[in-house]
């Protein structure tokens, strides 16, 4: 693993209330790579992530120990502003979740919302990021259409081209596709794969076989613990781990 | 039949019967006042100050009251209750002290409207000293209708899906603008069933307004909101206890009740048409 390390974590260690989630979990994940992370329903894939751009803030009773650093800052630093970190770190949901406002206006609710008024400005943004998204050929007429008129694949895609419109640097995906069709599915995986090129990708999944095939550096969760974590070749055809094997043979989870 | 159908039956018909006794209460009520007010209804009724004694005449000066004083209520208790249902859904800690003040808010629903005409008299007519009048008289009712409107919109507000919340955040908004712009326009025709519920109670109570607005007659229109003015719920008081006159205003009385129930059933009708438009364009 050489480049260059774009989110740095230190021995983290997270609680709900009395709970522990994540035990003594350090990785380190690259620049402009995708890193997916895979594991059984709660081993806290999802909750690290969640970490990554402190939404588990939102949470009543949690607690946070150990390190996390963005290009060397402590985002849990008193002095982090969490706005700030989230521009920087955007995310896309497991279930789409757009809101209940035109195709227009849910692209440009980031920009806006960062003090962007000038019209012309806020049209390039979001016909920019839904190109990115791979979704402005299906959309560019009907802009001002409620977003809950379209599929379930171009919500998801729509939300993508949201986290873009605020020009992040990192994109958190939790289980981006698990609600969505084979072609849907295909869909976003190439999309992602397009998007690492200006991204640090991190993405939580189920399905092993799509961590497999686009992501550089895969990590196994279990029970809360990081069991392994490696470039995605290594993990899937020789991993150190019996636990591992287990769980990508298909043993168990 | 198996006894889960009869069961079933029973529950359905119970069900079925409540539904219809409510309905056939309110069609009662229409009918009732359809029939004896409506040879009293006409132009010159809704447009005309009453007159000789209030044997005759119209009742203008009381519906112009009734509008001053419900727009007053909303104008003052619908933002203050928004805010305060803001604070406490998605602002306030969750724990005692936001239980102790939900049940405060229950509690003022359950106070009984003439106990807020009397403290509107101390408060507002007399302490703060604007007299009996329209703004004493709105801010009477609008406390009253305050708990409705807070209850209404807490619910409206906590029935938002938590995803806006947390895809708003994630993208970088404020909390504020978080509020503002993901959670709050969803959540307005739930606020606007509120609303209309207050609205409803604030034009038809008398008790609020007795001390602190209503006059018991004046053919002048208010000119500003410190004039006293005429109020159709006051004024239905007045014509039917008024002892030497009141079989001849009968004709009157179910009349002014009529146009009461017309007025709040338009107003609510209004605001049911909005809540429908907004329900159409925000919908999730």
């Amino acid at each position: 693993m050489a480049n260059n390390t774009k989110i740095m974590v230190e021995n983290l260690i997270f609680y709900y209330g009395n709970d522990k989630a994540l035990e003594d979990v350090s990785m380190l994940i690259q620049e402009n790579k995708i890193t997916a992370l895979i594991g059984p329903s709660g081993c806290g894939k999802s909750t690290f992530l969640r970490v990554l751009n402190r939404m588990n803030d939102l949470i009543p009773g949690t607690k946070l120990k150990g390190k996390v650093l963005i290009d060397g800052y402590d985002i849990y630093s008193n002095t982090t502003d969490v706005v700030e970190l989230r521009k920087k770190v955007g995310m896309v949901f497991q279930k789409s979740n757009p809101f209940p406002k035109s195709i227009f206006d849910n692209v440009a609710y980031g920009p806006r919302a960062h003090g962007i008024r000038d019209k012309a400005r806020l049209t390039n943004i979001v016909e920019e990021s839904l190109e990115k998204a791979a979704i402005w050929d299906e959309v560019k007429d009907k802009l001002k259409q409620s977003a809950m008129e379209l599929s379930g694949g171009q919500q998801q895609r729509l939300c993508i081209a949201r986290a873009l419109a605020i020009n992040p640097e990192i994109i958190l995906m939790d289980e981006p596709a698990s609600a969505l069709d084979p072609i849907s599915t295909a869909k976003i995986e190439e999309l992602i794969r397009v998007l690492k090129e200006k991204y640090t990708i991190v993405i939580v999944t189920h399905n092993m076989q799509q961590a497999a095939r686009v992501s550089d550096y895969t990590g196994f969760f279990l029970l809360g613990e990081l069991i392994e974590f490696s470039d995605t070749n290594k993990i899937f055809t020789s991993p150190q781990d019996s636990r591992t094997e287990d769980y990508i043979t298909g043993r168990f989870g | 039949m198996k006894r889960q159908q009869i069961y079933q039956q029973v529950a359905f018909g119970g069900l079925r019967l409540s539904t219809l006794t409510i309905i056939s209460v309110l069609g009662l009520i229409i009918w009732f006042l359809g029939k004896e007010g409506v040879s009293a209804l006409s132009w010159e009724f809704l447009t005309q100050a009453p007159r000789n004694g209030m044997t005759e005449g119209g009742i203008f000066p009381a519906l112009v009251g009734t509008l001053c004083l419900t727009l007053g209520a909303i104008i003052f208790a619908l933002p203050l209750g928004v805010f305060a249902a803001i604070y406490l859904t998605e602002y306030a800690k969750q724990g005692r002290l936001v239980r102790i003040i939900r049940l405060g808010i229950n509690n003022l629903a359950g106070v009984p409207s003439v106990v807020f005409g009397l403290f509107g008299l101390a408060m507002f007519v007399e302490y703060l000293n604007f007299g009996p009048s329209i703004l004493a008289g709105s801010l009477t009712l609008g406390i009253l209708i305050l708990p409705t409107i807070i209850r209404a919109s807490e619910e409206a507000l906590l029935a938002i899906p938590q995803t806006f919340r947390e895809a708003s955040l994630a993208l970088g908004a404020s909390k504020w603008h978080t509020i503002y712009k993901a959670v709050l326009p969803p959540a307005i025709p739930g606020i606007l069933t509120g609303t209309i519920l207050g609205i409803g109670r604030a034009a038809g109570e008398t008790a609020p307004i007795i001390f602190t607005a209503a006059c018991f007659y004046t053919a002048r229109l208010p000119h500003s909101i410190f004039d006293q003015v005429m109020a159709l719920p006051f004024h239905l008081y007045v014509l039917a206890t008024e002892g030497t006159h009141f079989e001849k205003t009968l004709p009157l009385q179910y009349g002014t009740a009529l146009v009461l129930l017309g007025l709040v059933l338009g107003i609510n009708l209004i605001a049911v048409i909005i809540r429908t438009r907004l329900r159409r364009k925000i919908r999730w």
